[in-house]
């Protein structure tokens, strides 16, 4: 008999991980709308996001729900105890959330700045909160900002950039292709760097971990990683943006897998609950895993509808 | 700085208050659009078109709206009423699970093709992205009323003990999500959602065709007829059903049904008050002070409470445990009863015209309809203030207080801290999502540049 308990803990974690991938790489291209001056350049990075994101942004509202349903006790508490940082995720969500939409409402130069920047700025915040928040409840911290939160919400927003800039790899061409994958290889190389980092400093500080960090699939997490680190480099500089795009793909799951083990088998570490013990009772958990396993599948098929309706490299003039 | 129960709960209903009106945009223009897209691929024509792509931005934009404003409810139940989220998650998180799962994911996706893809997919493809969307909004309130049903008339679940905490748990899910209150507030919330959307859809109409720009005029006439069949369908219904929704109410929560009469001692032959002041300005916000001036029918809500017998009694509100704050519901109820009947009014108003084939040369009835545009946003907003405030000081009825639902680690400055960043969020929020939808609005029917996509009936011959 499959523990239903582990098997949701790992799919609130690749619910997680979808979300980081999808969602992920429409963040990148929110940051990486900062280093466009060029009306036509923006018009191409909103165009490639813009008929996805909306369906993107959703795997983070399931991820919510999973988490409430099967771990009440762990969503309460870690939502309420992370206060002020769940509000800041909120705004910088919003700010992300409505940005693109706006800018589109208007052609003067005044509006479009505006919008411009808040589409970076929540870009760029939403990640990073998000890398704190998942820090903190790792590591039951008590405080919002300390020195791994930091650096795990960095380290967070170099991914998406990571997939931001591969993703636009595969949507748009000429110069703005070649920029794009350019610096798609210095963000995982940042990435990296920042992975060894966040790595070192638990190693250092927190003993307790260790039995965690060298467990087998810890381990296996980072070795994929590097691999898939230099995958992304290698496949960007031979102009392979498939290979390339694939490559950052696969990282938020090596990610959340690493994060995932960490954690377990306590679900809230700062006061103690187990997987096994926040979970909700037999009947619902079965109701849930029977309505997950018929539905999850669909979302996969329409996910794949919409993708190839859209493949191709992104048309400028393709917003309403 | 304001205790952490009051601020929570001014937050969640501020959120909720703000949240509704975009689901409520949404649900009630999906039914057109799936018929403007149905004609538009049918018959070709381009004013189908124009209809579809003007209403599509409305709703892209308070999709967008709607899905950030949506998350933080989402949230909320974890950051400020942790308590409640952690005791009754088991059942109540499901549902919002399923939502995410089934609905949204289903309403999102099919949304960048009918945003983004008409030119990309054949027509069948298309007609089936907008049936889709539409279906994931409405598929989307069945989840968010089963969980909110199970509030008002809570069944099949038990109290236990759990890491010593008591929690509510699931024992019988027929029971428990196949409610008694669920079909209720089903209908009456959708049938609402298409009512508002029909009176913003008349009264934008009615707006352009008395500013007589003649070069849109046939678009707005066309839309005008449109959101005056929808109204004469729906204005109706809501009535008749919202008259037997309150008898349903009287029997499974009487608390509430109570609140809405203001009855504090358990009578027979109770008058239902129009309106009702106090004589005493102290007095201004209880609705059944002492000295009190009202306007009231005999035996009426004794009436409405039994279907039918003046003499029944209805249980008044000193036999409960805490009250409501009686005179927001009241009010609320009174507002909106009130509407209802105007929608009605209207709606055959309006139908009475179109027979004498006046409806287009009725100044009157035109400013009517622009001044009840956005009417049916402040109806179901009234009407969420009788359902949600009635139901206090329970969060689940007569399982949960409300108080006792927030979150025990929660401060006053944390709280009151949030509120004002939300009340300043919120306000722009509003206005950026106002100004836009004017803009729309002004921009008038959308100018197709080429010509017509087919000649009307080609498609047709082609498919078979």
């Amino acid at each position: 008999m499959i523990d239903l308990a582990v098997l949701w803990f790992a799919l609130v974690f690749v619910l997680l991980g979808t979300f980081l991938f999808l969602d992920g790489f429409d963040f990148g291209v929110g940051l990486l709308f900062a280093t466009r001056d060029d009306e036509e350049e923006r018009e191409t990075l909103l165009a490639a996001i813009g008929p996805i994101w909306d369906g993107n942004e959703v795997w983070l509202v399931v991820f919510g729900g999973a988490l409430f349903a099967v771990f009440p006790a762990a969503y309460a508490g870690l939502f309420s105890r992370h206060y002020l940082l769940m509000f800041a995720i909120l705004g910088a969500l919003i700010l992300r959330g409505i940005a693109p939409e706006l800018y589109e409402q208007r052609s003067d130069d005044r509006w479009k700045r505006w919008w411009g920047r808040s589409f970076i700025v929540g870009s760029a915040l939403s990640p990073f909160l998000l890398g704190m928040f998942a820090a903190n409840w790792v590591l039951g911290a008590s405080t919002i900002v300390s020195v791994p939160s930091l650096a795990f919400g960095l380290t967070v927003v170099a991914l998406t950039l990571v997939e931001g800039a591969a993703f636009l790899g595969l949507k748009t061409r000429g110069t703005l292709r070649d920029e794009m994958s350019d610096y798609s290889a210095r963000a995982a190389l940042a990435y990296l760097v920042l992975v060894v980092v966040v790595i070192g400093y638990l190693a250092a500080t927190r003993s307790d971990l260790h039995g965690a960090l060298l467990s087998p699939l810890s381990l296996a997490a980072v070795v994929v990683s590097v691999a898939l680190v230099a995958g992304v480099v290698l496949a960007s500089r031979a102009d392979r943006h498939r290979a390339a795009f694939a490559a950052a793909a696969f990282l938020p799951y090596a990610l959340v897998a690493f994060v995932g083990n960490l954690l377990y088998p306590a679900i809230d570490p700062a006061v103690g609950l187990t997987v096994q013990e926040g979970v909700v009772s037999d009947l619902p958990l079965t109701m849930l895993t029977v309505a997950a396993a018929f539905i999850l599948p669909i979302v996969v098929v329409y996910f794949g509808v919409v993708y190839s309706v859209f493949s191709g490299p992104a048309d400028p003039s393709e917003t309403y | 700085m304001l205790d952490p129960t009051t601020a929570s709960r001014l937050q969640f209903a501020l959120t909720t208050i703000v949240h509704i009106v975009f689901p409520v945009v949404s649900m009630g223009l999906a039914p057109f659009l799936v018929y403007f897209t149905w004609k538009e691929v049918r018959t070709g024509e381009a004013i189908y078109e124009q209809l579809r792509r003007f209403w599509v931005r409305i709703f892209a934009v308070s999709f967008v709206v709607g899905t950030v404003t949506g998350l933080v409810l989402e949230f909320e139940f974890g950051t400020n009423f942790a308590a409640f989220a952690a005791t009754t998650g088991e059942l109540f998180g499901g549902p919002l699970a399923v939502e995410g799962m089934m609905a949204f994911f289903l309403e999102a996706t099919f949304l960048g093709i009918f945003v983004f893809g008409r030119e990309r997919v054949s027509d069948r493809l298309y007609l089936l992205s907008s049936i889709l969307v539409g279906l994931g909004t409405w598929l989307s309130a069945v989840w968010i009323l089963v969980a909110n049903s199970w509030m008002q008339t809570p069944r099949g679940f038990e109290v236990v003990m759990r890491n010593g905490n008591p929690i509510v748990t699931l024992v019988d899910p027929i029971a428990a999500y196949a409610n008694p209150r669920f079909p209720w507030m089903f209908v009456h919330m959708q049938n609402a959602a298409v009512l508002s959307v029909a009176l913003l859809m008349a009264g934008i109409a009615a707006y352009h065709i008395r500013s007589a720009r003649t070069d849109d005029d046939r678009f707005w006439r066309a839309t005008l007829k449109i959101a005056l069949v929808a109204l004469i369908i729906t204005a109706p219904l809501q009535v008749l059903h919202g008259d037997a929704y309150a008898r349903h109410i009287s029997v499974t929560q009487p608390q509430k049904f109570a609140a809405m009469e203001a009855v504090w001692d358990t009578a027979t032959y109770v008058p239902e008050y129009i309106v009702a002041f106090p004589t005493s300005l102290n007095d201004i916000l209880n609705p059944r002070a002492k000295d009190i001036f009202g306007i009231g029918i005999p035996g009426g809500a004794s009436w409405l409470a039994s279907g039918g017998d003046a003499q029944a009694e209805i249980v008044g509100l000193n036999e409960f445990e805490g009250s409501p704050p009686v005179a927001i519901v009241f009010w609320s109820f009174r507002l909106m009863v009130a509407m209802g009947f105007w929608f009605m009014l209207l709606a055959f108003w309006g139908g009475y015209r179109w027979r004498t084939g006046e409806l287009f040369e009725d100044g009157l009835l035109h400013r009517a309809f622009v001044w009840t545009s956005l009417l049916g946003f402040f109806a179901v907003e009234t009407g969420w203030v009788v359902t949600e405030v009635g139901r206090q000081p329970w969060v689940v009825q007569g399982v949960m207080k409300t108080s006792a639902g927030v979150s025990p680690g929660l401060s006053s400055t944390e709280a009151t801290l949030t509120l004002l960043g939300f009340v300043a969020v919120y306000t722009a929020l509003l206005v950026v999502y106002v100004y836009v939808i004017r803009r729309i609005i002004r921009g008038g029917a959308p100018k197709i540049e080429r010509a017509q996509r087919e000649a009307p009936g080609s498609e047709v011959a082609a498919d078979d």
